[in-house]
């Protein structure tokens, strides 16, 4: 079996990792990017090759999201025998500020020579050097260490996450450093299918999409089927606005996915499987096709995976910007080529999903889950979260907060905690106004249940959804009729157009919507909209329709008093 | 007919791409996707001919290569200009203000959503969510993305970039 050289090339990577005095993670996260990660990590290159350092004394990592994407570029730099320090907003001028604190730059050693470099690298350094040199001992970086240990750090738990910004996503080594595949070993070698199904019901762990479901329960009725084929999909068509969790987790620990897919086909007895990624993300599309390269030549996936009977092979499938992919019979749909709209259920995927054949589809967060799942127990994952929503779940925390990023965070951590404790609260000194989860599916959530636990039961409750983590806080400042029509707008762009109630219902909604904000609606209107909603929400085909007239129904329910100021007062009180 | 013609013609090497992908999914219906955007990141977009090449090769209707081509978002129909301008209006950057940065836009330049303007120097889109939500409000020009974006900081990258003498909203400049 190969499983002793997967183990053997993870050892070799630790102690591989272990020989550096020096180690800078330079997240290389879209979100860093943006804010001109690329030139810092070059910097920070060129200055570990500038400073005095040999090559098996420091190392740079180019690794994924460090979570606190508001003070990107991060960099971060661990020293054997020290704490780790994290830096945010690292300019390349800051970089090399960072790297003279922290590597022992020597002005004595300034002519080392640079024969064996072309000469205009060899001058480009050269004159690094004396940046570095200039700076030693003059470095002012207070404001830009940030704290590791402040509540935004402190009050998340890392399961899905575990691995992001500590390890180089591209390197399958680095995943097996970090006890990767192990799962999948212990899968293959000591569960039969029917053993991996139970584990994951008994897990308590639920699809992380934004609906729910049971897992474990998923896989089992897909296992029971009996077909000639079986597939299993990822769905990382994440189409919510506002939420790139999944984005993060195929980007920055793309072999955690895979592993967690090849788990998923040996529990439910699938041979192919198709991870469906959107368009809009080319990185994760690039890091999961190297991942399933990388994984083959190891004989993680193929024919008699990891030397046992079990053969499963996957594909990457392009998803083309089309919302209601998300939902499962429309993302089989386009897998097939399609078009991506939804149909009637049942029958479920499990019964007659891709091609006709067995379907399992788990959401990408679902299926990182699934590995911590396998190695720490069932019970390990259930004591984790509440009675009925177990585990974490991952938020992409963004809007009006003085801290944004992506957090992963236990089930039943309170709304006011992740407002006012991880995200810093709202700055200016505004009030804060409602915190809005699930996107467009999803509702708004006022400031008298900022107490209420995050599960999914309680968040239904309260109007909105779990949702697969979009999380954005808005203040005073924001009108919520204008802010639900933000979302009609989505739903009239994005549905499908093959239902009625659908098709129609959401455009009715916002046309009344748009009457209303332009000072042209009556109380008429606002109970049409009171009735138009719940129809559309229960006669929709498919959970677009179904969820679309949430954003309305939610702001109507809890800040009603803004619409009707919005509406013109009748002639009857103006006397 | 017309397929033939850019086939051979203007199409011999333009559509190597495309060849490629249909050959590595052995012109299978279900890879119609994979094939259009292997043809619009080959051409810059879908026009007729390639579709009808694309339908004649797969042995897929014309009908359903439109049907879903038209389905999806990504794929569009029209060249894009020489400068491209994406300006995201998903949640966090609705919140925190990107509506101005789309009016600022489609104002100075004179274009809406989706449209390039007339001598093809500048075409502008705006997308869903860019996944860049923490750095609000985000815009991308020309494959760069920018975070933490103002109106008035977008309309400048633009003029600095595209501006040529007869487009709208470069006079001020001369």
């Amino acid at each position: 079996m190969n499983k002793t050289r997967l183990e053997e090339l993870g050892k070799n990577e630790l102690d591989r990792q272990k020989q550096f005095t020096h180690r800078i993670f330079g997240c290389s996260s879209t979100a860093c990017v943006s804010a001109g990660a690329r030139s810092t990590l070059e910097i920070l290159h060129l200055a570990v090759k500038a400073s005095c350092c040999t090559e098996d004394e420091v190392e740079v990592v180019n690794t994924g999201c460090m979570g606190l994407c508001s003070r990107g570029p991060l960099v971060r730099i661990e020293t054997a025998g020290e704490e780790p320090v994290l830096y945010g907003d690292v300019t390349p001028e800051i970089a090399l500020k960072i790297v003279a604190r922290h590597l022992p730059v020597d002005a004595a050693d300034a002519d080392k020579d640079c024969k064996e470099l072309g000469e205009e690298e060899a001058a480009e350094l050269f004159e690094i050097r004396e940046e570095l040199i200039k700076s030693v001992g003059v470095e002012d970086l207070d404001e830009h260490v940030i704290s590791l240990d402040i509540p935004f750090f402190t009050r998340q738990e890392k399961v899905v996450l575990s691995n992001t910004g500590y390890t180089d996503p591209e390197k399958l080594e680095d995943y097996l450093a970090h006890g990767g595949y192990q799962a999948l070993i212990k899968v293959l070698e000591e569960y039969t299918p029917e053993q991996v199904c139970k584990e994951i019901l008994d897990s308590g762990l639920r699809g992380r999409g934004g609906a729910g479901f049971p897992t474990g329960l998923k896989w089992d009725l897909t296992r029971k089927q009996q077909a000639e084929h079986k597939y299993v999909i990822v769905n990382g068509d994440e189409g919510d606005p506002g939420a790139y969790m999944d984005r993060t987790v195929m980007e920055d620990d793309p072999h955690r996915v895979l592993e967690g897919m090849i788990i998923a086909a040996y529990a439910v007895g699938a041979d192919h499987g198709y991870l469906y990624i959107r368009g809009e993300y080319p990185v994760a599309v690039d890091r999961i096709n190297q991942a399933i390269r990388d994984a083959r030549r190891r004989k993680i996936l193929g024919r008699s995976v990891l030397g046992t009977d079990f053969s499963f092979t996957a594909e990457v499938r392009i998803g083309a910007g089309a919302f209601v992919c998300g939902e499962e019979t429309a993302l089989m749909h386009s897998v097939e080529g399609k078009r991506g709209a939804p149909r009637m259920r049942p029958p479920y995927p499990a019964e007659s999903g891709i091609f006709g054949y067995p379907t399992n589809i788990n959401n990408v967060e679902t299926m990182a889950n699934i590995p911590s799942i396998i190695l720490r127990g069932a019970d390990w994952f259930a004591a984790i979260g509440t009675e009925k929503s177990k585990g974490t779940k991952v938020f992409a925390l963004a809007g009006q907060l003085r801290q944004t990023g992506l957090i992963e965070v236990p089930m039943g951590i309170t709304l006011r905690d992740i407002v006012f404790e991880i995200g810093d609260g709202i700055p200016g000194g505004k009030a804060f106004k409602a915190a809005q989860t699930g996107g467009p599916s999803g509702g708004c959530i006022p400031e008298q249940f900022l107490d209420e636990p995050v599960d999914y039961e309680n968040l239904k409750r309260l109007g909105s959804i779990m949702g697969s983590g979009g999380l954005v806080i808005i203040d005073e400042t924001t009108r919520m009729p204008e802010f639900a029509r933000f979302f009609m707008d989505f739903c009239v762009d994005e549905s499908c157009g093959k239902c009625v109630p659908c098709r129609i219902g959401t455009v009715q909604i916002r046309n009344l919507l748009d009457k209303i904000i332009h000072g042209n609606g009556t109380l008429e209107d606002l109970e049409k909209l009171d009735k138009l909603c719940p129809i559309v929400q229960k006669s929709s085909l498919c959970g677009l329709g179904q969820s679309a007239p949430n954003p309305v129904i939610s702001t109507l329910k809890y800040f009603r008093h803004e619409y009707e100021e919005l509406i013109q007062v009748p002639e009857t009180e103006e006397t | 007919m017309t397929a033939d013609k850019s086939k051979s013609s203007n199409g011999s090497t333009l559509y190597k791409p495309i060849d490629l992908t249909m050959k590595r999914y052995r012109y299978n219906p279900t890879a119609l996707l994979e094939v259009l955007n292997s043809a619009q990141q080959a051409l810059g977009f879908l026009s007729e001919e390639v579709l009808q090449y694309v339908s004649e090769s797969m042995n897929v209707p014309l009908s359903r290569v439109y049907g879903v081509a038209t389905f999806y978002h990504m794929f569009t129909f029209k060249p894009k200009g020489e400068h491209n301008c994406v300006i995201c209006t998903g949640t966090a950057c609705h919140v925190k203000g990107t509506d101005h940065i789309v009016k600022a836009v489609s104002e100075t330049f004179g274009i809406n959503d989706g449209e390039t303007t007339p001598e093809g120097k500048l075409s502008f889109n705006t997308a869903r969510c860019l996944g860049s939500c923490g750095l609000a409000p985000v815009v991308v020009i020309d494959g760069e993305v920018s975070a933490k974006q103002t109106p008035e900081s977008v309309v400048n990258k633009i003029k600095k970039i595209a501006c040529s003498g007869e487009m709208k909203g470069c006079e001020e400049d001369e």
